[in-house]
């Protein structure tokens, strides 16, 4: 019980807390549920791509192509709505997940089958997956006049109270969760980025498990470029420009390790979850915009130097249940 | 009969495996010199204005700001490290320059001011990684952000656009002018400092790194850190002084930067940071560290800077740009990877 108050998730819900109801003091408008609400829509994209970065990180790897494939992918789906509006919804935003899919796919594959370094190919097809969008389309962009009623309409939609984006993160969410914490292949991501050798030893496909990652990390991204697009109602070369260290910064302050094999579901959507509030609060607080970046990069700075000393205790376990037994043991 | 077998042979250690043509040819540098060879004919064929000595003298003054840093950033990625947080240095540093060229200073003391926040950013970032022992692709990740931001704060969305004359010739005039002899072919082209700079850091990098007991110890660290430090090598003093280099040079790119923009805004060098490290991957230094050459990043630093140029010589978009140095990014590690694969016995 003491171990789970402990616990990085714990403090850092704690930290949120405080925040939340400090700012809540302030401005009692920030704690409303309609601003609440609005923050958690803006923050779903985050959400759900901090946690398929955190599968990257966990082999040890890194995508930086995410915001760049999301970009792209939002952009084919934003030009099937406009081409072809008769088109069924589901099936415009299978063509960005899918999209997004298949960009992953092209990661996957040079990181794993080539065994170049995941900085050096996600460096690479960041730049191509962004000049794409230029090439697909000439320069130009999709506006809102041009996607679809119900293309646009999806992400705006609420069903119990809750909007799309949000019901769409549970449900991933809970799907990484399930994935990352009850499955064999789950499992193997933090066997892979614990210790690779021993993963080697007990049968795990390294190479399989890295193209697995990617791939998840592209369709995320591919899902998030169609809500980007539909919400914003835009879709150019630009959007999301710079986004994926965002993303990053969103799993550093949740605890993954950039080492690979450590990090949580519930870590990773707190650190985005922590991100989402710095970006709403600002402006409730009437503090100017300009302020946000250099007072995220303090808190990642912080979170880091925090990471740094828990990481110093030797829990890197694959196994939850082995810490169990450990435990009971001693 | 096998105890006639002289037994010298079967201990004999070989330090290095034997020559092959074939490794010769896949050498890094020499895929890199006709990658140069081919985008200078590529160039020259499609536009007659490439080869222009001008035209040429302005290419290198866009690329030197962010060549400069790349030599830093190479020693920082051959000892495994990196620094992201070189653009957003280059924005404080510029920020710097421009409030102090506001003050009424001269080029020598902007010059100082941009190298001198440019250093206690590096010193910063040194801190960070090898005091508190934090990992730099995190450490710099999160100063970028800082950085950045901290512009944004005191600067707001303005514009610093006042600068002394002396500090903008400097970056907008050539250092040295073109001169002629009357011999077509025997001139003195005309040279931006930024340029100037570059060379004359790039030998300096050069030397120390591929003559010095230093350099060696750099590429000790990059091929094992436990093991050099076993071996008696400075790591963690030599880490922290690599990104207090790496601070410097991005002021003093920032400096060079403001002299020939003669403005700065918070969003200056955006996104530079991924250039600069596109130049040392491509320039052959391992991401894994302990490999990696000077001449190598002065190479990939002209294939793509010219690749640039030539391609914005024939209007084509900034993005579309990006296209193919994305790709020859991951081709030209790809390429050699996919050889080594299928030679049979390979890989």
């Amino acid at each position: 019980m003491s171990a789970a108050l402990k616990s990085r998730e714990f403090l850092l819900a704690v930290a949120l807390a405080v925040a939340v109801a400090v700012i809540g003091l302030y401005q009692p408008v920030f704690v409303e549920w309609e601003n609440l609400s609005d923050m958690l829509t803006e923050t779903s994209v985050l959400f759900m791509l901090a946690l398929a970065q955190m599968v990257v990180i966990l082999t040890r790897g890194i995508d930086l192509s995410v915001a760049a494939n999301l970009a792209l992918s939002g952009f084919l789906a934003a030009l099937v709505s406009q081409y072809y509006p008769g088109v069924p919804l589901i099936l415009m935003i299978l063509v960005g997940v899918l999209s997004g899919l298949v960009l992953g796919m092209l990661n996957g594959v040079l990181v794993a089958a080539l065994g170049i370094p995941s900085i050096v190919v996600t460096l690479g097809t960041l730049a191509v997956y962004r000049g794409m969008i230029i090439i697909i389309a000439g320069g130009d962009q999709v506006n809102a006049s041009e996607m679809g009623v119900s293309f646009q309409a999806f992400p705006k939609d609420s069903f119990l109270g809750l909007t799309t984006p949000i019901w769409i993160t549970i449900v991933v969410s809970v799907i990484f969760w399930v994935f990352l914490s009850f499955t064999r292949t789950g499992r193997g991501f933090y066997a892979v980025g614990g210790n690779p050798v021993a993963a080697r030893y007990c049968g795990i496909d390294q190479g399989k498990q890295e193209f697995l990652a990617y791939s998840i990390s592209g369709a995320v991204s591919g899902l998030c470029g169609y809500l980007w697009v539909a919400r914003y109602g835009v879709a150019y070369s630009e959007i999301a420009n710079g986004y994926e260290l965002t993303v990053i910064a969103a799993c550093v302050i949740g605890g993954v390790s950039i080492g690979g094999g450590v990090g949580t579901v519930p870590g990773a959507l707190l650190g985005a979850l922590f991100l989402g509030i710095v970006n709403t609060a600002l402006p409730v607080l009437q503090i100017t915009p300009f302020w946000q970046m250099a007072i995220s990069g303090a808190v990642i700075l912080a979170a880091v130097v925090i990471n740094a000393r828990a990481e110093r205790r030797p829990d890197k376990l694959i196994l939850p249940e082995a810490r169990r037994l450990g435990r009971q043991r001693s | 009969m096998s105890a006639s077998m002289p037994t010298e042979e079967r201990y004999a250690v070989l330090d290095a495996p034997p020559r092959r043509l074939s490794a010769t040819l896949l050498r890094w540098e020499v895929i890199l010199v006709i990658l140069l060879a081919l985008t200078i004919v590529i160039n020259a064929i499609v536009s007659p204005y490439f080869l222009d000595v001008y035209n040429l003298a302005d290419a290198t003054s866009n690329f030197s700001e962010k060549a400069i840093i790349a030599l830093a950033m190479a020693l920082l990625i051959l000892v495994r490290d990196i620094d992201l947080s070189v653009a957003a240095i280059i924005a404080l540093a510029a920020m710097a320059i421009g409030y102090a060229a506001d003050a009424g200073f001269g080029a020598p003391v902007l010059f100082a001011v941009g190298i001198g926040v440019g250093l206690l950013c590096g010193l910063f970032n040194g801190f960070l990684v090898t005091y508190i022992r934090l990992p730099s692709i995190v450490v710099t990740i999160g100063t970028m952000s800082l950085f950045r931001g901290l512009t944004q704060v005191v600067l707001g969305d303005q514009a610093l656009t006042h600068y002394p004359q002396g500090f903008l010739s400097l970056g907008q005039n050539y250092f040295i002018p073109y001169v002629q002899s009357g011999v077509p072919w025997l001139f003195i082209p005309p040279v931006p400092l930024s340029f100037l700079i570059f060379l004359i850091l790039a030998a300096i990098f050069g030397i120390v790194l591929h003559r010095t007991a230093v350099g060696r110890q750099l590429f000790a660290i990059g091929s094992n850190p436990v093991a050099a430090r076993f071996s008696g090598v400075p790591v963690d003093r030599l880490r922290f002084i690599l990104f207090a280099v790496s601070g410097m040079l991005s002021g003093l790119a920032a400096a060079l930067l403001a002299a020939r923009l003669g403005s700065m805004r918070s969003n200056i060098a955006f996104g530079w940071e991924l250039d600069i490290v596109t130049m040392v991957i491509l320039g052959g230094v391992s991401i894994a560290g302990g490999i990696g050459s000077i001449i190598g990043v002065f190479l990939a630093v002209l294939v793509l800077g010219l690749v640039t140029f030539g391609m914005s010589l024939n209007n084509i978009p900034g993005q579309v740009v990006s296209v193919y140095t994305g790709a020859l990014l991951i081709a030209v590690i790809a390429i050699p990877r996919i050889f080594e694969r299928i030679r049979p016995g390979g890989g």
